[in-house]
């Protein structure tokens, strides 16, 4: 069987019709994750006793004719960053190594009352600090489309293990694009919603104003379906937004003509790669084709977003990682003389280099003396940035960019430059900055055979808007839909 | 050189709302089994979130509307980042440059200098408490450190007064106040050797004629008042004497030692954490209405100081005792129970202050735990009123009552001695009393009913109370109708 080729709302409807079991799905999904994860090594961690488990009792109560649920026996894959209860939580840093959080995430929680099965945890930038899933402690994650480029990062684990067919959603993190660029680079939809949509509650910190939970799928009823689920507010996140959720899967439905589009002009200047300027502007025609007007627009601030962004999350990432310090869970030099000593090997050793710049970089600019030309200024910034689009939304619906200036890179291309690494966020951080939701999803290839992402941001808590503009899209752009050849490659090595 | 004394306090309550600052976890933390009265958000488990327990902020509320401050309709919660093993996030979310409360003031009495003085409250702001480390033996010498995490997440007020107290005693004096006040207000139990009630001392000496302000120091780990006294002599002391020599004082942070009754240096100014505050994410800006302002001041029970005047008005005590009387909420209660079953108020208040007080402190024993009840006490008062015991018999007595917890009345029937239950043996006494006591005859028969129970008492003495009061009254009753 070939269920794993398949989107989850297609699994959904074969297990509706009782033409397959949850135990079904699970078996190929497990079978085709011994097949390819040995290449792209997008899991960390499998959870397979448990979601066989599972699947016989979604099994079970179906046949004896409970209501399906929405999401029964849907492979999902989770990003190590999010707290499973009793399955290993690391953040793909060594510190975490061993750790088993007591509790589940909220969204872990919503998803397995749905009907979904956690099948693992997938790879990442340590602490989610990255672009390439390069910085994991446990080695990269590899672009199914092309084993010998990054899968983008820091949720590059879970966009590779969708776009290899390894799992049906995915679930990433989005701190300033952690959950479009991979989704840019490996092909797939990610949503990064809006700040307070999805709850945090789980979420392992990296920047606390910044972070977001999104789902990562292969198309944009996936998206919409796992939305649904995962969206609302929850008591136990303090900054969650006590708001109605509408149903995105409806929404889907309507259509798009005269709906205002606004293309940020700023985007569009030095470092773009050229065949990725063409997919845009060759999907500003569909949309044009659909009904939509479009129109150039400026935000006037977006220069300073990178470094706004590397002030602000750092800071908080300083504060949010100092708990691992060996006292309470985790990794421990043991030996050690004294406190202080404990503190320095555990941390020294603990961390990797990404991390440690950034936590240093964050100490630095709250330090007395320095917060208020740093972290302070950084955050009327931000202010600025969030008006600029604020302004963008009094004309426009949507904005519409590329994700990412450019298609994956090579592995080892830009670890060593972390400022051209940090490039490859610019069209991603603005959003986080302003709390606002965008989505990515496919609009062409390069040359090259890899994907090409497109950008649409949408208003604060306008999700439903973004995803009925991506889902028409996507059935309109009359994109040839490809499916990356890791078999062919694997066919081609053991042919070497 | 004539020096002034500058004191400032920064004084941590806990406040008692029945669940932690951020999580659902009890505030009863107190005797439990280690690291069990924690969750993963009180523990800091990472992924894990504060949602902030709407009491607390009542409590807090409370505290600064009774210290006089006023209330930020806006503040904001700020992360204090420091690393150490009792503070499992490595940051107290605490509040920094927008505190709850701000401008307070509350006003002491100095028996001493017979003057009111008014305490400036610089701030009230809400934090967490951490946990607690444990060491066998010593810390200096154990091997390693154990970590109980009951206590984080615990609700503190902060209370930061100006640097406006000019004497130890001074100092004390305002912090018997406030634990008075926070009593009342039922916010927090005051306990100091618990750790409910903490303070920590800025230190410093002015010099009057030139006006300059000396360095100051900051004093820690003072566990009872005594101790807050004795720190802050010992401090003034040291800083006098070393100024007095020429010598410079630093700037540091010292460490109250109880056993050698000194301060030790902990860390210098330039060993001084930096914090590096920053806006807590997790949390949204805090925002108190002015109807939830209201709605608390509504709520806010009668403060020491109008308890006070109404002590004095209602009671017709003297201020003296009505002040000492209401120093503490226990004590208040306890004297208005007992006022409550007792004609005369003056009468109960002295044998509070004087006897009960003087019992309880030789003991150590809290007004809350003393072993005479207020009924008990008025029960005795009763007796002597009707001569059944001597105001000599009564100190005696007291004392039994007090090292047993038992009644005047009780104490009497087992004093070893039965009661006398020959009525003839009872008439001949009370026929001798009457012959003894024509006065009061005299008084009976001009229509003075009360003089029979002077009679009934004398019986009661003379027989040491083996008497029956009832039969010994029906008796006298007789024989005096009988004579009129
Ligand atoms: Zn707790």
């Amino acid at each position: 069987m070939t269920l794993h080729k398949l989107s989850a709302h297609d699994v959904i409807d074969l297990f509706k019709k009782k033409k397959v079991t949850a135990y079904e799905i699970i078996q190929d999904i497990y079978d085709r994750i011994d097949k390819v994860d040995g290449l792209v090594k997008a899991f960390l961690i499998l959870n397979r006793e448990d979601a066989f488990k599972q699947a016989k009792e979604i099994d079970i109560k179906f046949k004896n004719g409970e209501e399906p649920l929405p999401l029964a026996g849907i492979a999902v894959a989770i990003k190590d960053i999010i707290a499973t209860k009793k399955i290993e939580t690391t953040c793909g840093s060594k510190i975490l190594k061993g750790f088993r959080p007591p509790y589940n995430a909220t969204v872990i929680d919503k998803l397995r009352e749905a009907g979904a099965i956690i099948i693992g945890k997938t790879n990442m930038d340590e602490f989610a600090m990255g672009s390439s899933t390069e910085n994991s402690a446990f080695g990269p994650t590899k672009n199914p489309w092309d084993l010998e480029r990054v899968p983008g990062g820091s949720s590059g684990g879970s966009a590779a293990a969708v776009a290899a067919d390894e799992a049906f959603i995915a679930l990433g993190t989005d701190t300033g694009g952690s959950v479009r660029q991979p989704a840019s680079f490996c092909g797939v939809v990610g949503l990064k919603p809006t700040y307070g949509r999805v709850s945090r509650y789980g979420l392992i910190a990296y920047a606390s104003s910044l972070d977001q939970i999104g789902p990562i799928t292969k198309d944009v009823v996936d998206c919409a379906l796992t939305m649904n689920i995962i969206a609302g507010h929850d008591n136990k996140d303090s900054t969650s937004a006590d708001l109605e959720v509408p149903d995105y899967l409806s929404s889907c439905q309507e259509g798009i003509e005269n709906i205002k589009i606004g293309v940020p002009k700023e985007y569009f200047v030095k470092g773009i790669d050229i065949e990725v300027k063409d997919a845009i502007n060759k999907a500003l025609r569909v949309f044009e084709e659909l009904g939509a007007k479009i129109e150039e627009v400026s935000l006037p601030h977006t220069e300073y977003s990178l470094p706004t962004y590397y002030l602000i999350a750092t800071a908080e990432a300083s504060s949010n990682l100092a708990r691992y310090d060996g006292v309470q869970y985790g990794y421990r030099v043991e030996d050690c003389k004294d406190l202080s000593s404990m503190y320095e090997r555990t941390r020294s050793e603990g961390f990797g280099k990404e991390v440690k710049r950034r936590i240093m970089l964050g100490t630095y600019a709250l330090s007395s003396g320095y917060y208020d030309a740093y972290y302070l200024k950084a955050q009327k910034v931000r202010t600025l940035i969030r008006e600029d689009f604020s302004k963008a939304f009094n004309k426009y619906d949507i904005l519409v960019t590329p994700t990412s200036p450019t298609p994956a890179f090579k592995l080892n291309e830009k670890i060593a430059d972390p400022l051209t690494m940090y490039l490859s966020d610019i069209y991603t951080i603005p959003v986080n900055l302003a709390g606002i939701p965008a989505i990515s999803l496919n609009c062409g290839y390069n040359k090259n055979n890899l994907p090409i992402g497109l950008q649409i941001i949408g208003k604060p808590f306008k999700e439903e808007t973004i995803l009925r503009v991506a889902y028409n899209f996507e059935q309109n752009c009359e994109i040839e839909k490809r499916r990356p050849e890791i078999s062919s490659i694997k066919d081609k090595e053991n042919a070497e | 050189m004539s020096e002034e004394i500058v004191i400032g306090l920064e004084v941590h309550i806990q406040l008692m709302t029945k669940s932690k600052i951020f999580c659902q976890c009890s505030t009863d933390y107190i005797g439990k089994k280690p690291n069990t009265n924690v969750c993963p958000v009180c523990l800091g488990l990472p992924g894990s979130l504060p949602v902030l327990n709407k009491k607390v902020l009542e409590f807090a509320i409370r505290t600064a509307l009774a210290l006089n401050c006023k209330i930020n309709r806006a503040s904001i919660f700020h992360r204090k980042n420091y690393f150490y093993p009792d503070l499992p996030k490595a940051y107290q979310i605490s509040q920094y440059d927008s505190p709850l409360g701000v401008n307070g003031y509350m006003e002491i009495f100095i028996p001493e200098s017979d003057e009111k003085r008014k305490i400036g409250i610089t701030r009230v702001h809400i934090e967490e408490d951490a946990g607690k480390l444990i060491h066998e033996g010593d810390i200096a010498t154990s091997s390693y450190s154990l970590v109980d995490y009951n206590r984080c997440g615990i609700p503190l007020a902060e209370i930061v007064t100006e640097p406006e107290l000019r004497s130890p005693e001074e100092a004390r004096i305002f912090l018997i106040k406030l634990r008075n006040l926070v009593q009342h207000l039922e916010v927090c139990d005051g306990n100091m050797e618990e750790g409910s009630l903490r303070c920590d001392a800025n230190v410093s000496v002015r010099d009057i004629q030139t006006g300059n302000l000396g360095t100051k120091t900051e004093i820690k780990n003072m566990n009872s008042f005594r101790a807050v006294k004795k720190a802050l002599q010992f401090e003034v002391d040291r800083q006098k004497e070393l100024l007095a020599e020429g010598v410079k004082i630093v700037q540091e942070t010292r460490h109250w030692d109880e056993s050698k009754n000194i301060t030790l240096s902990m860390r210098s100014k330039e060993e001084a954490h930096d914090y590096r505050y920053f806006p807590e994410p997790d949390l949204l800006p805090l925002r108190v209405s002015q109807e939830m302002i209201e709605e608390v001041r509504k709520t806010l029970p009668e403060l020491p100081e109008v308890r006070k005047e109404r002590f004095i008005k209602i009671y017709n005590i003297p201020e003296y005792d009505a002040e000492i009387l209401t120093s503490s909420k226990a004590l208040g209660d306890y004297y208005e129970k007992a006022a409550s079953l007792y004609p005369d108020k003056k009468v109960v208040s002295n044998w509070i202050m004087g006897e009960l007080m003087r019992f309880l402190k030789e003991e150590k024993i809290e007004i809350e735990d003393s072993p005479i009840s207020p009924e008990n006490l008025i029960e005795m008062l009763k007796l002597m009123d009707e001569r059944i015991i001597s105001g000599k018999m009564a100190k005696d007595i007291f004392e039994t009552m007090f090292k047993t917890g038992k009644g005047a009345r009780q104490i009497i029937k087992e004093s070893g001695v039965t009661q006398i239950t020959d009525e003839n043996e009872l008439i001949k006494i009370v026929d001798k009393i009457i012959k003894e006591n024509p006065k009061s005859v005299e008084d009976f028969n001009q229509g003075k009913e009360k003089a029979i129970n002077y009679l009934v008492g004398q019986v009661m003495r003379s027989t040491k109370g083996r008497a029956k009061p009832d039969f010994v009254f029906e008796a006298i009753k007789q024989r005096m109708k009988k004579i009129r």
